[in-house]
């Protein structure tokens, strides 16, 4: 148990003293790298604006990514179930995966001019809900149908077929696709949060860092953006261990 | 004479492909009496498994009749127990609430502790006894077959199907489990069709062996097999055992078409 805590702060601290290490060795002043020991500075000098911007862009990554979910999921489950309806809606899907969100946030910041934490949350539910949707449907369609068969030989209906198997089945899938979704809807939070003007949370907090050539904040505020997905990416993994731990294999 | 328990009378079952309808059952004859076991063999691909959907009525077929207990077979029926090649365990159960699954969908008159109580003898009886805690991912496949006949069997089933359930087991775990199937037999009667490719598994397991024909299926040879008392492993390795196998893996070769029909030249 010590040696599970133990072995990533060490890694931590690795990266951080060859992160040191590079900068003190090129000589880089801070306007171009700033060290991790800037950092400190950094935020004793703003931590209020770090604790409320912080969580600002944590509840609306939250919520994007609960609709990301709810949304996922159901189109997950049309797809998975309909063969027809996942042959019409995966290029759909696809193409608008492949639009760069970089390029939406714009259009979605002149639609809904002001509506900051609206406009957010879209963004951050835009770029996260694929994964989410693409893992479910797979999950449903490759049940394998002795599965199918053994419940409903018994004459158990469609929706209790889901219920005890096909979801439970699906789980592992979904968990491993919301930890990819969880580190997106950050993305999807900051990039909206930098390009709207005036805009809130850690985002807008870097976009004042820049404006006001304060290199050590921008890097203040990147790691507290790293340590955020950190902290909600083991929020996922602890919900999959309750909820799917069943599929981790005993090392043996 | 009984009425058969289960009746399957001039069926005849098609795919629809793209390249048209793919007849695989035609003209197919099954009769099985209460507390019977027949093995169906054949060809592969010469749709045995489509017959297990039919009687389980999980399809119905395009001509002919399915007859179960004097009821014509029109869709799922909860008197029916199923194992398949994968024993398909729900890996997030344990493997007492695996076998405990069926009684969740059936109606039962049983109270909880009385399901449980009846889920634990079978388990003791396949011997999984000290396993019920256990996933089944910490199960060797043979256990997790056993499971899944446990399973097959918790609700009382009139018919159990066996769709090739010792197909993917070495051959010493099958060998086993044919016995763990006599033991079940004895305390747990069933009327059994067991589909199987193994000519040894279908003399040892059933009274009655059936060889289907080639594509589209219909019942070519039956063979019965005197059931006296006590089957043991060695009862395969007599003279009559052999005779026995010698024939039924000629009308194989005749279903393959490797082999001329008796009474023409070969």
């Amino acid at each position: 148990m010590l040696k599970k805590i133990a072995v990533p702060i060490v890694a931590t601290l690795i990266f951080l003293g060859l992160w040191e290490l590079l900068v003190w060795a090129n000589g880089w002043p801070n306007y171009i790298m700033a060290s991790p020991s800037d950092l400190p500075a950094a935020y004793s000098k703003f931590w209020n604006l770090f604790l409320i911007m912080g969580w600002q862009t944590l509840w609306r990554t939250v919520v994007g990514l609960l609709i990301a979910i709810a949304v996922g999921v159901a189109i997950g489950m049309i797809m998975g179930f309909s063969r027809t309806m996942r042959d019409a809606l995966y290029p759909l899907l696809v193409g608008f995966n492949a639009i760069p969100k970089a390029t939406v946030v714009p259009i979605v910041a002149l639609l809904f001019v002001g509506a900051h934490d609206f406009n957010t949350i879209l963004i951050a539910f835009m770029i996260s809900f694929f994964p989410i949707a693409v893992s479910v449907s797979i999950g449903l369609s490759t049940l394998e149908p002795e599965y199918r068969d053994i419940l409903r030989s018994l004459g158990a209906s469609q929706a209790t077929i889901f219920w005890k198997i096909a979801l439970p089945k699906t789980l592992p899938e979904f968990f491993g696709a919301l930890k990819v979704a969880v580190t997106l809807a950050f993305i999807g939070t900051n990039l909206m949060e930098i390009v709207s003007p005036h805009g809130r949370g850690l985002g807008a907090l870097f976009d004042s860092g820049k404006t006001n050539s304060d290199y050590p904040l921008m890097f203040a505020v990147l790691i507290a953006l790293a340590f955020l997905g950190i902290v909600l990416y083991y929020v996922v993994v602890a919900l999959e261990k309750v909820f799917a731990g069943w599929a981790e294999r005993q090392p043996s | 004479m009984n009425k058969p328990l289960i009746d399957i009378k001039s069926v005849l079952h098609a795919y629809q492909t793209a390249d048209g309808p793919l007849p695989v059952l035609n003209g197919l004859d099954v009769a099985v009496p209460e507390g019977g076991f027949v093995a169906v063999v054949g060809p592969s691909g010469c749709g045995k498994s489509t017959l297990t959907r039919l009687v389980a009525g999980l399809m119905k077929p395009d001509e002919g009749e399915v007859w179960l207990h004097g009821e014509r077979v029109k869709g799922p029926r909860s008197t029916v127990g199923m194992a398949f090649q994968n024993p398909v365990l729900l890996e997030w159960r344990s493997i007492l609430k695996n076998v405990m699954l069926p009684l969740e969908i059936v109606p039962t008159k049983l109270s909880k502790a009385a399901q449980e109580e009846r889920a634990r003898k079978l388990l003791a009886l396949v011997g999984l006894e000290g396993f019920e805690d256990k996933r089944p991912s910490e199960l060797s496949g043979g256990m997790r077959q056993r499971a899944s006949l446990c399973r097959a069997l918790i609700h009382q089933p009139e018919v159990l199907i066996l769709d090739e359930p010792f197909g993917a087991l070495d051959a010493f775990t099958r060998e086993d489990l044919w016995q763990t199937m006599h033991a079940l037999k004895a305390e747990e009667p069933f009327t059994g069709v067991l589909i199987t490719h193994d000519l040894r598994e279908s003399i040892f397991l059933a009274d009655q062996v059936i060889v289907l024909s080639g594509r589209p299926a219909k019942t070519q040879y039956v063979m019965d097999i005197p059931t006296d008392g006590q089957r043991v492993l060695d009862d395969l390795y007599t003279p009559e055992a052999a005779e026995r196998l010698n024939i039924l893996r000629h009308q194989i070769e005749i279903a393959q078409g490797r082999a001329a029909p008796d009474g023409e030249a070969a």
